[in-house]
């Protein structure tokens, strides 16, 4: 095989970084699997305790609030971020002065670290530090604005930083959507009589439920992994009132040693993560194939 | 250009859009202006507040002095960390990317589709999947804490993007002309050289930043794989955080966050239109 | 000797057979002309022609060359496509050099070679430019002089001229056709456009269903086209093609169009013996557009009065050269091309000359040519 000897290079070139990275995902995940059916703690043995690592994560109070905190971080992210990116994108689209200058500030935040976010949040939030200390100091002394320090809301300031670094996201992709809606449905719908308000509900916003679903889907895969923020934030307190499933699962992995249940909690990440993805894919795969068919 | 009047719903429209504009930047202004005040003002007031006076010091201490992690040298050294670990995995992911996207894109082999296929979940599989198996593999390799393992994971990690965000930008680029290069006489490397290369420089613009800004801004994989010295700067502000909660010293840390975030806002304010491309582009795959 | 030789060569993707056992000599210095409705394999026929795409079984010999195992750049080939794939970041000067530079010509070489072709084609002044600051038909000649500089055994064109406006089609059209006359290269284009290929070719090969219908020159595939696709496939507007029987008369045979009705057209045929066998069987006829004319028309050559025939006229599409009248044959509709300065009414009747010297007559089962 003369030809094959003489496309070496190339073949070289194309296969080792994409087989490396194909061959890492498949075997890291199937790693992880592995490891969260063993016994191991602060090395990885070989060995087989079935769900045990599983049902002994699941079964912890650390996990349990985790997966709380996800489910009502997770929500209410989502909803506003989404919420407050369609505003944005509309109040743009209304061919304003400065509008490439609005949009850039509404976008900066992402080109910071999440890091760096949580830090200068943890300072705003501070309430000896930041926004209450501030009021109070302007003359207001009841002024209260704790949700820093309070069990109870501490979650929200996870959430609003989480809306700062990221609504700008769901913006631009709303935005793009909008541009997009087809110039002569707005004539058609001007001449039919639709004033401003109406023209948004019945013509133009129907056609960007798949930019949401996609929008949806983005942020929420954001929510399950995120780690950072919170790391910079609140560091998962006061007590565990921040805690999140990423922590849990470097806690489990690098502070308490504990790898096979670690790994069992990376996998049930993995897991909710799937049931979010899955889902979409196919919603996915549906519409191609209707678009193909139409 | 339709309405140059100021009825009253466009007064409103402007009033909304420039208060969530004014919500958007107090955080960086905050910021900017406290690591312009003395520790000592800060502590007296609040961390919101004009400087009475100008504290320009704040940022010599914050590269060179401070103390991090029983070292004082600033932050200077895990600034140099992140260089040197962002840019060599930036430039080769975005290489081999974009010679694979260009492979998968405009030649056929056998079974390219299946490994593109399964590179592209990369995109979705979370880091907390690759941690352990990551762990082993720099132990095995000896190189646990050192920037070339961080350099090696970003490269392998970040080809997921690269190689989608090449391959989505090829695949628009005419099969013919390659046919017209092949009977040209042209082969793999010299058409990826003299044809797609020179047209490449828009993908490649907002690849490059895509890469630069994830791997800056990365901070699980170098706090798990690395420690003190060695650390990126990203990790260095926790431990900085932690190391400073006794003693407040909020004007140097601020100074610290804005040198720490000036490269990738930099990146932003010069190229912001390839990084919304980018955003974009990884969303609507 | 042949330039091109093509042996039982076909073609499948997965269950879809694109080229079923296609046969095709081309001499050298023919301009051989591919025709045929998107879908018939002509572009996939080029593709393996030129290397850029393998056949399932056959052999393609350029120059006496058996090319299956070789390389695009080796088979002695040019080739000019549709989007006439310029690369866009190389000057005019550097896309035509660019096949030589790969082939380590040296450079003076080059030169001598670019001058030559710019000068034949007249883009000396547009050397320098990209491909971006070039019109249509400037971007359609640097792709020939691409082709040009290469002094190929064989030229090979992917639907060259689609691209263009109807005008600079024309332009363009007689150019290449000048072009072919001037250097005698041997050509194979490929065109879903029939007066491309009428107009340009010294043979054309008429495709469909991944078979080659016809292969023979202009004259003959537009007087004699091989079966019922052929016919309706070339020519603007298309052959009539209609039900008849045939019958004998004298000893002679006539075509009858809707036999037994009270309008029934027959048409006499002189000659036309080939088809004696089917004398008392369904046919299928086919006229040309042009062999009805107006009542009073003379055909140049004929040696008796053409046969006329009264017949009604449905609609009238005046064209200024001429007037296209849809009528009614024996109960089957007809086109027919008669003087511009003739406006026959619409829903009345009129008299109309048929030149049945030039009548086809296929067999409706196979659809085949008769005679």
């Amino acid at each position: 095989m003369p030809g094959v000897v003489r496309r070496l290079p190339e073949h070289l070139t194309i296969w080792v970084p994409l087989l490396l990275s194909a061959a890492h995902l498949v075997s890291f995940s199937l790693w992880t699997i592995w490891i969260s059916f063993t016994p191991s703690t602060l090395v990885p043995v070989s060995g087989w305790v079935g769900l045990r690592n599983y049902t002994a994560v699941m079964a912890t109070r650390n996990w349990k609030i985790a997966f709380d905190n996800l489910l009502l971080f997770g929500s209410a992210f989502v909803l506003l971020s989404l919420v407050a990116g369609l505003v944005l994108a509309i109040l743009l689209d209304q061919r304003i002065r400065g509008e490439n200058a609005l949009r850039s500030i509404f976008l900066y935040p992402l080109a910071v670290s999440f890091v760096v976010t949580g830090t200068v949040w943890s300072w705003l939030l501070n309430p000896g530090l930041g926004i209450q200390k501030l009021v109070q100091d302007l003359g207001w002394t009841s002024f209260r604005f704790d949700w820093l320090v309070d069990r109870d809301m501490a979650i929200w300031t996870i959430v609003i930083a989480a809306i700062w670094q990221s609504s700008g996201f769901a913006m631009a992709l709303f935005l793009a959507g909008l541009r997009s809606v087809d110039a002569d449905l707005v004539k058609a719908a001007q001449i039919d009589g639709a004033g401003p308000i109406r023209m948004y509900r019945r013509v133009i916003l129907p056609t960007l439920w798949p930019i949401t679903i996609t929008v949806i889907v983005i942020q929420l895969q954001f929510a399950i992994s995120t780690f950072d923020l919170v790391r910079a934030l609140t560091n998962g307190g006061p007590g565990l009132a921040t805690q999140l499933p990423a922590l849990v699962v470097y806690d489990l992995m690098f502070q308490r040693g504990l790898l096979g249940r670690g790994a069992a909690a990376a996998v049930l990440m993995l897991l909710i993560l799937l049931a979010v993805l899955l889902p979409y894919a196919a919603w996915r795969y549906l519409q191609r194939r209707r678009a193909s068919h139409a | 250009m339709r309405d140059r009047t100021f009825a009253p719903s466009r007064m409103l429209i402007y009033l909304v859009v420039l208060l969530v504009a004014v919500a958007y930047l107090v955080p960086l202004i905050v910021v900017v202006l406290n690591s312009l005040r003395s520790n000592e003002e800060i502590a007296q007031t609040s961390m919101i507040g004009w400087p009475l006076r100008w504290a320009f010091g704040n940022y010599l201490t914050a590269w060179s002095d401070f103390c991090v992690a029983q070292t004082c040298a600033g932050i200077r050294p895990y600034m140099l960390n992140s260089a040197l670990v962002t840019i060599p995995a930036t430039i080769f992911s975005t290489l081999l990317g974009a010679v694979a996207g260009y492979a998968v894109s405009l030649w056929r082999f056998r079974g390219d589709q299946w490994i593109y296929g399964i590179v592209t979940l990369g995109i979705f599989l979370p880091q907390q999947m690759r941690l352990l198996p990551w762990t082993i593999v720099l132990r095995d390799m000896g190189l646990m804490n050192t920037l070339t393992g961080l350099v090696m994971i970003h490269t392998i990690q970040g080809l997921s993007f690269t190689v989608l965000f090449c391959r989505n930008y090829y695949v628009s680029v005419p099969q013919e002309l390659i046919r017209a290069a092949r009977i040209d006489g042209a082969g793999f490397f010299r058409i990826f050289w003299r044809i797609i290369l020179p047209l490449s420089p828009p993908i490649l613009v907002v690849t490059v930043i895509w890469q630069f800004t994830h791997i800056w801004n990365e901070f699980l994989y170098g706090v798990t794989f690395t420690t003190g010295q060695q650390q990126p700067v990203t990790a260095a502000l926790i431990a900085l955080s932690a190391a400073v909660a006794d003693i407040p010293q909020n004007g140097v840390q601020s100074a610290a966050v804005m040198i720490a975030a000036l490269p990738t806002l930099l990146i932003y304010l010069i190229g912001g239109k390839y990084f919304v491309r980018g955003l974009t582009a990884g969303a609507v795959k | 000797m042949a330039a091109l030789s093509i042996r039982t060569l076909s073609k499948r993707y997965a269950n879809l057979e694109v080229l079923k056992g296609i046969n095709l000599d081309i001499e050298s210095g023919e301009f051989t002309v591919l025709v045929g409705p998107s879908g018939c394999g002509k572009s996939t026929l080029l593709n393996i022609v030129a290397g850029l795409d393998r056949p399932s079984a056959g052999t393609i010999e350029i120059g006496g060359r058996v090319v299956n195992d070789v390389e695009p750049k080796d088979r002695d080939i040019a080739m000019v496509f549709q989007s006439y794939a310029l690369y866009p970041s190389m000057t005019v000067r550097q896309n035509i050099t660019f096949g030589m530079e790969c082939r380590h010509v040296p450079k003076a070489e080059q030169e001598a070679a670019l001058a030559n072709v710019a000068r034949l084609l007249q883009i000396e002044p547009l050397l320098g430019r990209k491909p971006s600051q070039l019109s249509g038909g400037q971007r359609q000649r640097v792709a020939m002089g691409r082709a040009l500089v290469r002094d190929p055994l064989l030229f090979l064109f992917d639907e060259p001229l689609s691209n263009l406006d109807a005008k600079l089609r024309v332009e363009m059209r007689m150019e290449i056709k000048r072009l072919h006359q001037r250097i005698g290269a041997t050509i194979v284009y490929v065109t879903h456009d029939q007066i491309e290929a009428m107009t340009m070719a010294t043979r054309i090969a008429v495709m469909h269903h991944g078979e080659v219908q016809q292969f023979a020159d202009p004259d003959t595939v537009y007087r004699y086209p091989a079966n019922l696709f052929v016919a309706r496939f070339m020519g603007s507007p298309p052959m009539n093609t209609m039900k008849a029987r045939l019958e004998a008369e004298d000893g002679g045979p006539v075509v009858v169009i809707g036999a037994g009705r009270p309008d029934e057209a027959r048409l006499r045929l002189q000659g036309y013996d080939a088809a004696a066998s089917f004398v008392g069987r369904d046919i299928v006829v086919g006229i040309r557009p042009e062999c009805i004319a107006e009542g009073n028309r003379g055909f140049s050559g004929a040696c008796g009065a053409p046969v006329v025939v009264n017949a009604p006229v449905e609609m009238v599409e005046p064209t200024g050269a001429e007037t296209i009248v849809l009528l009614r044959l024996g109960g089957e509709s007809a086109l027919a091309r008669i003087a511009p300065d003739i406006r026959p009414v619409p829903g009345e009747r009129a008299a109309f000359a048929l030149d049945t010297r030039r009548i086809c007559l296929f067999d409706p089962e196979t659809e085949r040519l008769i005679a």
